[in-house]
Formats: structure tokens, C-alpha cells, sequence
């Protein structure tokens, strides 16, 4: 290998330090050591972690664990059993649940990329996926006020469970505003927060929204 | 080998390179803020109403400037290359490389620039550059019709107030959709309400800013955008009450005075900003009309259907009745409601 000769290290300059790298959740190193553990380990490890997220979001406190570490698994499984919830709530038997799940689906998504680039463009300082997290998150409560509120309407569907309903929506509406607000506030000068807090209360609105005016068929 | 020869080819790249900064400087001190491509709104006048404003053109402008940079560039380069040729034959083939390689990295730069430039969110960062103090005053103002319309009227080139009202038309006619049980065939309730809402902002738009070039008006796209954005308060204002309150008197009440006075300030606005009756007249005749309509249209195509009608009759014959029921003013309701009541105790 006549080229090899050329790339050498000159002997002056020592070669000395250490390869490990601080713990960290996405370090290479982990990656090798956490290859041949069992699957159970990794879905328990990772399963942790979004229990973990979900605890931070229904009790607000002002930690950076949801902005650190963010993943979207949290936000997927939210999605899609709400999406699923809200399926089978078409008045027309022609329309099936296969536009609502996809509508469902677009509108969170849709709504959180643009959150995301309303605040990003006000000037905050959280990154494009961060924020996803965040808000993918914070829909929990509205996830829990759609699965009572099925449970409600299983029992049957007059003014008084209306009534109920809109309690319970209203109620995790606004827990989701405020733990939503509460993580992504911060990332904001202070005196836009207003601008960055009424798009958030838009989004989580038309959701809040849907999953009142659900009625089953 | 390859080795010896990059060497002072890098050095004489460098050289090069310094060589032509000073033709390049002076581009580099016209880009405010190095790579970024924030640019300073506050320097720029904003009632000239003239196409300086528009991004659009600034950046296509830097381009040009780009460009006959490295025309310049290459122009002077291939005299070097000349003069040197008929000097030391042995240098040509060193200086030719130099220039490819000083080429190659005048394209890579521009093309990583251009990329920056234009995937860059920061395109959009001066229009979202607001206060709430500033977008609570500019609500307020859009419904008061200003009285000079002879001196062009100052507009706000801001994104962020329009895009959220847009955005809140579209929950308002969510509302609207589902409390009267609109039935959407092709298609979603959501896809229709966010098709609609962003389809009469940016269409009516760019067909009354193609109406404003033909007319010889002053105004911008981001401008006119602006205006039509900020008009759509009026809208929201009007559906949020009558979606709620079915009384078709009160829907008329509000469509002339809250539609109008939105449409009166846009129409004062764009007067200010015209010179000639013809295109004054052609300008804001469009826009008011469209303004206007598009209101009566959300309010007819997706209004609950007054209660009365539904309550006393059921059955397959109820669909004639809705159509008939959503035109009626409140006071003939009455008429109906009993007359109906007769005809179903009859059969």
C-alpha cells in the first residue's frame, strides 16, 4: 500500500485521551452495549421513557425532561387512538370512518408543524422536533376526555351527558393548554408569549371540538 | 505526486482568492448579517409602495450582483490564464487547475447559499416580526375606514395576524359545518373549511394584486395579503355571532355593518393608494363585491337550518322544506311554522 505511507500521525504529536463517551440517552457507545441485550429490555426501556413523559405532562412542572429527551412514539400512539376513538361518528353511512381517521391523523400533524413554525419564526428557540414532542404530548388529557366521554355516551346520550361532556372537554382543554404552555413558553421572549399561546389554544380547540361533537352511529 | 502538487495550489487558491476579495468585499458588506439572510425591514420606506419592498426582488437582485461578480471574476481570470500562457508553459496547467478548483468553489458556495436562502425559514422571519400590543391595534383599526384617501395609506407587511385569522375562520366554520350537520360528499369537513378559508385569502389576493398591477396601483403582494388578511376579522366577528344566533334579520344587520366597514377600510386603503377614477373604480368595485359575497356565502352554505321547521315536521318529505326554510327572513318563520304544523296534522 504505497498511498498508505503518506497518511501516518507524526510520531511528535502524542495520542492520548479517552474514547468513552459521557452517558448520555443517544450515544454510540450505548448502542453497542445495548445490542445484544433482549428485545424486552429495549421495549421496556423505551416504554419507560414515554410513561415517564406522559407523568410529566399531566402533572406540569416546569422540567426540561419532555424538551431533552424528545421522541415521537408518545405522540404517535396518542394520534392514532384518537383517531381511532373518533372513528364510526359519520351521520351518512356512505362516508365511512376512512376520510375521519386520515382527517384526525393530518389535522394533529398539520397543526403541530405549524405551531411549530409560528414560533419558530416569532423567534423561540426550541427546535422543530422539541416542540412536536411537546405538543404531540400534551394531547393526552383530550385522549383520556375522549375515551369518558365514549364510556358517557355508552350510557346515553341526553342533556345531561351533554352536559357532562362539556365539562370533562372543557376541563382537559384547558390542562392541555397549560401543560402545552408551560413547556414551550419558556422558549419564547417574554413578551410574545400571547403570540405564540393563541395558536396552541386554536389547535387544541378544533380537537377539544371534535371530540365533543362525536356522536356515535 | 498529487500530494506535492496541492500544496501551493491551495496557497496559490488562497492567494487568488485574496486576490479578488476586494471585487467580492464589497457584495459581502451589502449582505446585512453575514450569511444570514435576515433583512432589515425598518430601513425601507414603507408607504412608496415600490417593488423594493418585496423580498422576492431583493434576493433575484443579490443574484444578479452574483453573478456579474463571477462573470467578472471569470472574465479576469481567463486574461490571467492568457497572459500567463504566453509566459511560463510550464505554470498552465498549474493556474488552470487553480481556476477549476477556484470555480468549483465559487459554484459550491453560491449553490449552498442559494440553498440557505431560499430553505430558509428566515425568508419569512421579518413578516412574522410583531408585538401583541401591534396585532390587537391592527384588529381594531381593520374595521375603522380611514377618511384621507388622498395621501397613500401606510400597510402593515405582516403575515402573522392574517395567517391566524385565516386560521380561526377555519375553526369558526367548523363550528358552523358540524352544529348544521353539513354532510360533505368528496371529501372532508376539515379539507373543505382549510380549502375554502385559504383558498378566498390567497386567491383573492393574487387576483386583486394582478388587478392592482393592471390598474397601476401601489401596492404589494405581502401587502395586499395583509390588507385582505386583516379584512377577514370582520368575517370572523360576523360567523362567531350568527352561527350561534339564527336569526337571519341579524345575519343582514351584520353583514352590511360589520362586513362593510372591514370592506370600506380595504376599499379606502387601495383608493388612497390608486390615481385615476377608472382603475379606482375597477379596483375597488372587485374587492367589495368579492368581500361581501364571500360573507353571504359562508353564511348560506353552511348555516344551521332554523329550528322550527325541523321540530314539526319529519319524515322523507323534510328535505323541499330545509331548502325553502334557510332563505326566509325570521318574521314569515312564524307564517310557515303553523301553516306547516296544519298540513302535518291534516295527513
Amino acid at each position: 500500500f504505497p498511498g498508505l505511507a503518506d497518511v501516518s500521525i507524526s510520531e511528535d504529536i502524542p495520542v492520548e485521551g479517552e474514547i468513552t463517551v459521557p452517558v448520555g440517552s443517544r450515544s454510540p457507545d450505548e448502542d453497542y452495549s445495548t445490542l445484544d441485550e433482549p428485545v424486552k429490555d429495549t421495549i421496556m426501556r423505551d416504554l419507560k421513557a414515554v410513561g415517564k413523559k406522559f407523568i410529566h405532562v399531566m402533572y406540569p412542572k416546569k422540567s426540561s425532561t419532555l424538551l431533552r429527551d424528545w421522541d415521537l412514539w408518545g405522540p404517535l400512539v396518542l394520534c392514532v387512538s384518537l383517531a381511532l376513538m373518533l372513528q364510526g361518528g359519520s351521520a351518512d353511512s356512505k362516508d365511512d370512518g376512512g376520510p375521519q381517521f386520515a382527517e384526525v391523523f393530518v389535522i394533529i400533524w398539520f397543526g403541530a408543524v405549524v405551531i411549530t413554525l409560528n414560533s419558530k419564526l416569532l423567534g423561540g428557540t426550541i427546535s422543530f422536533f422539541q416542540s412536536l414532542c411537546v405538543l404531540g404530548y400534551c394531547i393526552l388529557p383530550l385522549t383520556m376526555a375522549m375515551l369518558v366521554c365514549r364510556l358517557v355516551l355508552l350510557a346515553g346520550s341526553g342533556t345531561v351527558s351533554f352536559i357532562i361532556r362539556l365539562i370533562i372537554v372543557v376541563a382537559m382543554f384547558g390542562w392541555s393548554t397549560l401543560a402545552s404552555t408551560a413547556f414551550l413558553a419558556d422558549s419564547q421572549p417574554p413578551n410574545r408569549k400571547a403570540l405564540v399561546v393563541y395558536p396552541i389554544f386554536l389547535f387544541y380547540f378544533v380537537i377539544s371540538w371534535m371530540i365533543l361533537t362525536f356522536t356515535p352511529q | 505526486g498529487p500530494g506535492a502538487m496541492s500544496a501551493p495550489g491551495a496557497a496559490a487558491a488562497g492567494g487568488g482568492r485574496s486576490g479578488t476579495a476586494a471585487d467580492w468585499g464589497g457584495f459581502e458588506d451589502n449582505m446585512q448579517g453575514g450569511g444570514s439572510a435576515v433583512i432589515d425591514m425598518e430601513n425601507m420606506d414603507d408607504t412608496s409602495g415600490s417593488s423594493f419592498e418585496d423580498m422576492g426582488e431583493m434576493h433575484q437582485r443579490m443574484k444578479e450582483e452574483e453573478e456579474e461578480e463571477e462573470a467578472e471574476a471569470e472574465a479576469g481570470a481567463a486574461e490571467e490564464e492568457d497572459g500567463e500562457f504566453l509566459g511560463m508553459k510550464g505554470l498552465r496547467g498549474q493556474l488552470g487547475r487553480q481556476v477549476a478548483d477556484q470555480m468549483w468553489q465559487v459554484g459550491k458556495r453560491q449553490a449552498s447559499r442559494a440553498f440557505s436562502l431560499y430553505a430558509n425559514i428566515d425568508i419569512l422571519r421579518p413578516y412574522f416580526d410583531v408585538e401583541p400590543v401591534q396585532v390587537r391595534a391592527r384588529l381594531l383599526e381593520s374595521m375603522i375606514p380611514v377618511k384621507m384617501i388622498n395621501f397613500p395609506q401606510k400597510i402593515a407587511g405582516e403575515l402573522y395576524g392574517p395567517l391566524m385569522l385565516v386560521f380561526t375562520l377555519v375553526a369558526i366554520l367548523l363550528h358552523g359545518m358540524k352544529t348544521s350537520d353539513t354532510i360533505i360528499r368528496e371529501g372532508t369537513l376539515m379539507g373543505t373549511a382549510i380549502g375554502t378559508c385559504f383558498g378566498y385569502w390567497l386567491g383573492v389576493s393574487s387576483f386583486i394584486y394582478f388587478l392592482a398591477y393592471l390598474c397601476n396601483a401601489q401596492i404589494t403582494m405581502v401587502q395586499m395579503l395583509s390588507l385582505l388578511g386583516y379584512g377577514l376579522f370582520g368575517h370572523c366577528i360576523t360567523l362567531f355571532v350568527t352561527y350561534n344566533i339564527h336569526f337571519h334579520s341579524l345575519f343582514y344587520i351584520f353583514w352590511l355593518v360589520v362586513g362593510g366597514l372591514s370592506t370600506l377600510r380595504m376599499v379606502a386603503v387601495l383608493v388612497s393608494r390608486t390615481v385615476g377614477h377608472t382603475q379606482r373604480l375597477i379596483l375597488c368595485g372587485t374587492l367589495a363585491a368579492l368581500h361581501m359575497l364571500f360573507l353571504l356565502y359562508l353564511h348560506f352554505a353552511y348555516h344551521k337550518v332554523v329550528e322550527g321547521i325541523l321540530d314539526t315536521l319529519e319524515g322523507p318529505n323534510m328535505p323541499p322544506f330545509q331548502r325553502v326554510a334557510r332563505d326566509i327572513p325570521v318574521v314569515s318563520n312564524a307564517v310557515l311554522n303553523t301553516t306547516a304544523k296544519a298540513i302535518a296534522l291534516t295527513l
